[in-house]
C-alpha cells in the first residue's frame, strides 16, 4: 500500500496561498503528472507530500499521515528528485548514490555491505558502473540527471516525486530520462508524481494529468481529456493545436497568433 | 576444498569514500614522530633512548626524568590536544556551514576567549578559582558566551533556516566583543604585553594541570565529531535534499556546532587563539587525500596534532630562551606550505 492521498491541502508562503484546498488521489503504481502555468503550485504540492514545507490539510502516503511520520520513516516511503539537485564538486558518483541509503541507517549508523550492494546494483541498473569513481562536477547534464535518479532509487522508497526532470536537457535526453523513470516504475511498481512544464511529454508518460491553476485543481483525468485546445487556451493563455500522434499520445504545439 | 564455504566477499564499489589504511598509518606515524622531536628538543637535549627508558619505567638520570615528566611530556600532550582539536573543529565547522573559509572561531569563539582572558589578565592577575588559574577559565567562559550569543541572535533573526544568519550574528558578536577587548587592553597598558602574548597563542607550561583541564572537553568533542563524519558528508547537499534523505539538518548542525565549540573553547583557554590550524590542515587533507569527512575528520585530528607539536617545538627553541608566539609559527610555516599544496593540486575541487 503506497498510494498517495491528499485532502484539502493548503500551502502558504508568508500568508500568500500557493496551494489552495487541493484534493488528489494517486493509487499505487500510477504516474500522475501535475501541470499548470508558472506559479500554479506544482512544486509546493510535491514539497508538501515530502513534508518539506508547512501545510494545512491531510497528506497520506500508504495510509500514514506524512506530518506524523519521522523524517527517516518518511524518507523510506517517499524520495524526491528536485529540479536542480545539488551536486557537490569533488564528490564521487558512488558516494552521492550512497547518500540515498541514509534513510535506512540509524542516526550515527554506518553503511553495511547490504547498502554498498544496493549502490552497486543501482549503478549497474542505470548503466553508471563506469562512472562510479567519477566526480560529480565532471558529468554532463544528462549524466547528472541519471545520477540524481540513482540516488533517489537507492533510497528504495515506493513513492517517487519528480520536479521538472527534463529542464535544460535536449530532446533526446528528455526522452531517455522519462523512459528510464517509466521503466523503473514498472520494475519496482513505484508510484510517481511529477511536476512538468512540457505538456506533450507529460501527456505521453503520465497515466493521468492534474491541471493546477493558482494553487487550485481545475481539471484531472487522462491526458486526452486534459490536453484539449480550449482548456490549454483558457489556463495558459496560449494558442495551441493538439495533434493526435496516432496512438502515441498527443502533441501540444504552440501556434503563432 | 569440500565443505569449506568461502567467506562472503565484501562488496567493493569504486568511488565509495573510505580512509585508506596507508594514510591512517601515516597520520599515526606523524604524531609519534612529532612527539619524539618535541620531547627531545629543548635547552637540555635528551636522547631518544632516554625518552624510551623513561616511558618504560627504566632508571635514567633523575634530572632528565624530571624534565620529561613535568615539562616536556605535558607540553607535547597539550600540543597534541590543541592542534588535533583545532584542526578537527575547523573541519567540522566547514562541514556544517558548507563554507571553506569557516574556522573554529567563525562564531566568535576567539573574540570571546580574548575578551575573557584580557579581563582576567587586566583585573585579576595571578588569581585562581578552585586551584585553577583564572585566565583559562575566563577565556573558556568568554568563548562559550560569544558562540552562545551568536547562536541565540542567529536563531532569533533567521530561525536557523539558513546558516547565513548565524554567521552574520557571529560576525556581529565578534566585532562587539573585540571592541570591548581593545578598549580594556588600551585602558590597562600595564598588562598589554601579557595580553598580546596570550592572544597570539602560547601553550601553558603548568605541568599536567592544563592537560587535565581540557582533556574531558576535547575527548567529548572529538568523539562526537568523529561519530558525525558520515552525516557531515550528507550536509554537502542542499538542506531540503538532506531532509528528504531522512536526516534532520538542524539536529546535525546543532550537535556538531556545540561539540566543536566546546572543544575549541577548551583549547583556546589554554593555548590562546592559535590561527590558521583549523583551516590549513583540513584543506591540505582535502587537496591531497580526499574530500569525504570520513577521511578529513580523522586525518585532521592526527595531522593537526602533529603539526602543532612541531610548531610549538619551533616556537620554544628558535629564539630560546625566549618563546615565539605559536600562532606566528603556524601562519609563517603553514601559509607557504598551503599555497604550495594549492598550486600543485591546482585546487581541482575546492
Amino acid at each position: 500500500m503506497s498510494g498517495v492521498a491528499v485532502k484539502d491541502l493548503s500551502v502558504a508562503y508568508d500568508g500568500a496561498l500557493a496551494v489552495d484546498a487541493l484534493d488528489l488521489e494517486v493509487p499505487e503504481g500510477e504516474w500522475l503528472s501535475l501541470i499548470g502555468p508558472n506559479g500554479a503550485g506544482k512544486t509546493s504540492v510535491l514539497r508538501a507530500i515530502a513534508n518539506l514545507v508547512p501545510f494545512r490539510g491531510d497528506v497520506r502516503v500508504g495510509g500514514h499521515a506524512v506530518a506524523s511520520l519521522g523524517r527517516r520513516e518518511l524518507a523510506r516511503r517517499v524520495s524526491m528528485l528536485v529540479q536542480e539537485p545539488d551536486m557537490p564538486a569533488g564528490m564521487t558518483v558512488a558516494h552521492y548514490v550512497l547518500l540515498g541509503r541514509s534513510a535506512h541507517l540509524g542516526y550515527l549508523g554506518r553503511e553495511s555491505d547490504h547498502d554498498r550492494r544496493i549502490v552497486a546494483e543501482t549503478l549497474q541498473r542505470l548503466g553508471l558502473e563506469t562512472f562510479a569513481a567519477r566526480p560529480l562536477d565532471h558529468l554532463s547534464g544528462g549524466e547528472r540527471q541519471r545520477v540524481a535518479i540513482a540516488r533517489a532509487l537507492a533510497q528504495e522508497s515506493p513513492v517517487l516525486l519528480v520536479d521538472e526532470p527534463t529542464t535544460s536537457l535536449d530532446v533526446g535526453r528528455q526522452q531517455s530520462v522519462l523512459e528510464l523513470i517509466d521503466e523503473l516504475r514498472h520494475d519496482r511498481s513505484l508510484t510517481v508524481i511529477s511536476a512538468m512544464h512540457d505538456l506533450t511529454l507529460a501527456g505521453q508518460y503520465a497515466d493521468r494529468l492534474a491541471l493546477l491553476v493558482g494553487g487550485r485543481l481545475v481539471a484531472a483525468g487522462a491526458p486526452a481529456e486534459i490536453l484539449v485546445e480550449s482548456v490549454i487556451a483558457e489556463h495558459y493563455r496560449a494558442r495551441v493545436a493538439i495533434v493526435d500522434l496516432n496512438g502515441s499520445g498527443h502533441a501540444v504545439v504552440p501556434v503563432r497568433r | 576444498m569440500l565443505g569449506v564455504k568461502a567467506p562472503p566477499r565484501p562488496v567493493v564499489v569504486a568511488g565509495l569514500p573510505s580512509l585508506r589504511w596507508l594514510w591512517a598509518v601515516a597520520g599515526v606515524a606523524a604524531v609519534l614522530l612529532s612527539c619524539l622531536v618535541g620531547v627531545m628538543a629543548g635547552p637540555v637535549h635528551i636522547a631518544p633512548a632516554a625518552v624510551l627508558q623513561t616511558l618504560t619505567g627504566g632508571a635514567i638520570d633523575p634530572g632528565q626524568a624530571n624534565i620529561l615528566w613535568s615539562i616536556r611530556f605535558p607540553r607535547v600532550v597539550l600540543g597534541l590536544l590543541v592542534g588535533g582539536m583545532l584542526a578537527m573543529a575547523g573541519a567540522a565547522y566547514q562541514g556544517v556551514f558548507r563554507n571553506p573559509l569557516a574556522d573554529p572561531y567563525l562564531l566568535g569563539a576567539a573574540a570571546g576567549a580574548n575578551l575573557g582572558a584580557t579581563l582576567a589578565i587586566a583585573f585579576a592577575p595571578g588569581t585562581t578559582v578552585l586551584g585553577v588559574n583564572t585566565v583559562p577559565l575566563a577565556a573558556f567562559a568568554g568563548a562559550g558566551a560569544a558562540v552562545g550569543g551568536a547562536y541565540a541572535l542567529g536563531r532569533s533573526v533567521s530561525g536557523l533556516r539558513s546558516t547565513t544568519g548565524l554567521i552574520l550574528a557571529g560576525v556581529a558578536i565578534a566585532a562587539f566583543f573585540n571592541s570591548i577587548q581593545q578598549y580594556v587592553q588600551q585602558a590597562q597598558t600595564g598588562s598589554i604585553r601579557q595580553v598580546y602574548s596570550w592572544i597570539l597563542g602560547r601553550l601553558s607550561t603548568a605541568g599536567w594541570d592544563a592537560v587535565l583541564l581540557v582533556l574531558p572537553y576535547v575527548v567529548l568533542s572529538v568523539v562526537v565529531i568523529f561519530l558525525h563524519r558520515r552525516l557531515l558528508d550528507a550536509l554537502a547537499i542542499s538542506d531540503q535534499e538532506v531532509s528528504n534523505l531522512g536526516i534532520s539538518v538542524r539536529r546535525v548542525r546543532i550537535i556538531v556546532i556545540v561539540a566543536a565549540t566546546l572543544g575549541t573553547a577548551a583549547v583556546v583557554a589554554v593555548g590562546g587563539t592559535i590561527a590558521f590550524v583549523g583551516i590549513i590542515i583540513p584543506h591540505t587533507i582535502r587537496l591531497l587525500v580526499g574530500r569525504s569527512y570520513r577521511v578529513v575528520v580523522p586525518l585532521s585530528l592526527l595531522f593537526g596534532a602533529a603539526f602543532l607539536v612541531l610548531a610549538d617545538t619551533a616556537a620554544r627553541t628558535l629564539l630560546a630562551p625566549a618563546e615565539i608566539p605559536i600562532g606566528v609559527i603556524t601562519a609563517f610555516v603553514g601559509a607557504p606550505f598551503f599555497i604550495a599544496v594549492m598550486r600543485s593540486t591546482r585546487m581541482t575541487s575546492v
